[in-house]
């Protein structure tokens, strides 16, 4: 079992006071409430307690990226993987991960993270991602054709990888006259690939399909259970055992100086994480621009090819404008 | 053929297919053909708007493929493809075989593509009416986003007064209806997510339509600002502007009878 660090990078300096009254903190809350100077301080810090992992022994670094929110400061992954490979000697540095879709240029991430990949001297592990709706919404990406575009760019980054230059990429959303740039992973055949999810069926199966480990991100230990399961199965059903060599787990844990200290830090946690979703924490007045219902803009559902069944949709579009 | 009948109008529909999908049409009326063409949020079987229309004219009611149910065409990318499909569907139905034989209403987003249709062929369409159409990028306003708010409340938008949309779906919309808002809203994703429910290009041929073009605009439209039915007119050449008081951009759900009018006294003149 490999241990490894993780943090969200969250804007703390905002004031809470302001989210409470907009009512989310997600897509549409004003980046006014932004300060750079905290920016630039906070940056910096999570930079040394990345040394610090390392130093105490940690055997990854794990990054990842949101856009418009204060709960996650990293607008790309891939910033921070360029100075952890620079800057650290031992620990894997996991991107979990870039989200495939937002790439209009599958071509430049491969050839990104093929520099890491060397400047690092092999430490990274390459994670892809589908990203939320608000995502597509943040960088102007149709969400209609998430699962096409995540399939599509995939396929051309492993190719870009593994197969000599030049060829010719002609796909359903993604064309290239000449794929053959210089830099090449360092790692053979290519850098691990680690899929974080959550509970979308399909990308289980399509990580079980590829043998790539599945990284569920603090999913209740039910669903967690159903989510090995069904990867068990399909490893099986595509030739190969999955089992703990395929599994990764983010579990969130709360350190302080007493008990009930951490239990108020992880309280603070939680009511931030619902902020990122919009749904765990009501506040007692309405957001501003919308009615007595929940606003939300972009969600999972607009994301095509989902095949979830027609019930599942039902309650979860009940539920969203409840 | 199953044939719905709902007080003194008769409704049937049949299926054509068309570029590799089903496409549904309901027909009801007698008279002069005319292809309405629907919201982006879709549209109920019937409405009053529809059966007042159908007292004056053979009315042709597609729904827009991917629409309300309808076969999604996975390949199509833009506006300007669903309004070819439409010219392959004129050519299907003996109701527009002859050049110049159908008028063509458009409502909002349907608006849009009934531009798209007349600037493809600019003789093939006897009269064109544009209610609210998308289509054009406004120069002061923005056309409302749907990706920022629920289902709900961009149809709620699109009333002037609330009350006329609990009329027509009811306070609380039944989860079959918002499903369908779900599911046309990622359609028009699929065919107009960029530029959002514009066309650059559409100005620069709307000077070939020869129909004479009537434009209606809710004089409370938040959906698309009325300032892009001035341009319609403008950039028509021989196109005039109504505006309704009191209606939003749901003009054919918030004052039927009067768009009802106002498209059959235009539509029923003769000549071109």
């Amino acid at each position: 079992m490999h241990l490894m660090y993780f943090t969200e990078q969250p804007m703390s300096a905002y004031p809470a006071d302001e989210g409470r009254e907009f009512g989310a903190t997600a897509l549409m809350f004003s980046n006014k409430h932004f300060d750079p100077a905290a920016g630039s301080r906070l940056y910096n810090e999570y930079l040394e307690h990345y040394r610090l992992a390392e130093n105490v022994g940690f055997d990854g670094i794990m990054l990842n990226e949101h856009h418009n929110a204060p709960f996650c400061m990293q607008a790309k992954c891939n910033v921070f993987a360029s100075i952890l490979a620079a800057t650290t000697k031992r620990v894997k540095i996991v991107l979990l991960g870039n989200p495939l879709p937002l790439a209009d240029n599958p071509v430049r991430l491969a050839e990104e993270l093929a520099m890491i990949d060397m400047v690092s001297r092999g430490r990274l592990v390459s994670g892809f991602v589908r990203g939320g709706g608000q995502e597509q919404l943040a960088t102007g990406v149709n969400p209609a054709f998430n699962r096409e575009r995540f399939e599509e760019a995939h396929d051309l980054i492993v190719k870009t990888w593994t197969q000599p230059g030049p060829f010719r990429w002609e796909g359903t959303h993604y064309q290239h006259r000449v794929v053959n740039p210089w830099a090449v992973p360092l790692q053979k055949p290519h850098p691990r690939v680690w899929i974080p999810g959550v509970l979308s069926k399909e990308t289980i199966i399509w990580a079980a399909k590829k043998r790539y480990p599945y990284i569920a991100l603090s999913t209740a230990i039910e669903a967690t259970k159903k989510i090995w399961e069904l990867y068990d199965r399909v490893a099986e059903e595509t030739g190969y055992a999955g089992g703990p060599e395929y599994r990764g787990y983010l579990q969130r844990c709360h350190v302080a100086e007493t008990e009930e200290k951490a239990l108020a830090n992880a309280r603070q946690f939680m009511w931030m994480q619902g902020e990122f979703t919009g749904l765990a924490h009501r506040s007692g007045r309405r957001p501003r621009a919308t009615s007595r219902r929940r606003s939300v803009p972009l969600s999972s559902s607009t994301r095509s090819g989902d095949g979830r069944t027609r019930a599942a949709r039902r309650s979860r579009i009940r539920s969203r404008v409840r | 053929m199953t044939a719905v009948s709902t007080t003194s109008v008769s409704w049937t529909s049949e299926t054509i297919p068309i570029a590799g999908v089903s496409m549904q049409v309901s027909r009801a009326g007698a008279g002069p053909p005319l292809l309405v063409l629907h919201h982006d949020i879709g549209t109920l079987d019937r409405l009053p708007f529809y059966d007042a229309l159908a007292r004056r004219f053979t009315v042709l009611l597609p729904s827009h493929p991917g629409y309300d149910g309808s076969q999604r065409p996975d390949w199509m990318r833009n506006v300007r493809d669903l309004a070819a499909v439409y010219q392959w569907l004129l050519g299907e139905l003996s109701d527009s075989r002859a050049a110049a034989s159908i008028s063509v209403a458009g409502l909002g987003f349907g608006g849009w593509i009934a531009a798209e249709m007349a600037t493809l062929a600019p003789r093939a369409i006897r009269r064109l009416v544009l209610v609210g159409a998308m289509g054009l990028k406004p120069e002061r306003g923005e056309i409302a986003d749907q990706a920022l708010v629920s289902y709900i409340d961009y149809v709620r938008l699109g009333f002037a007064d609330q009350r006329a949309f609990d009329r027509v779906f009811g306070a609380d919309p039944t989860t079959a209806q918002l499903e369908k808002w779900d599911l046309n809203r990622e359609m028009s994703f699929r065919i107009a997510w960029k530029p959002y429910m514009y066309s650059p290009t559409l100005p620069h041929l709307l000077g070939g339509v020869a129909a004479p073009a009537l434009v209606v605009w809710g004089r409370d439209d938040r959906i698309v600002p009325l300032e892009c039915g001035e341009r319609y007119a403008k950039a028509l050449p021989r196109a005039r502007l109504e505006v309704v008081e009191g209606a939003g951009h749901f003009v054919d759900l918030e004052k039927p009878d009067q768009l009802a009018k106002l498209i059959s006294d235009f539509a029923s003149q003769g000549g071109t």
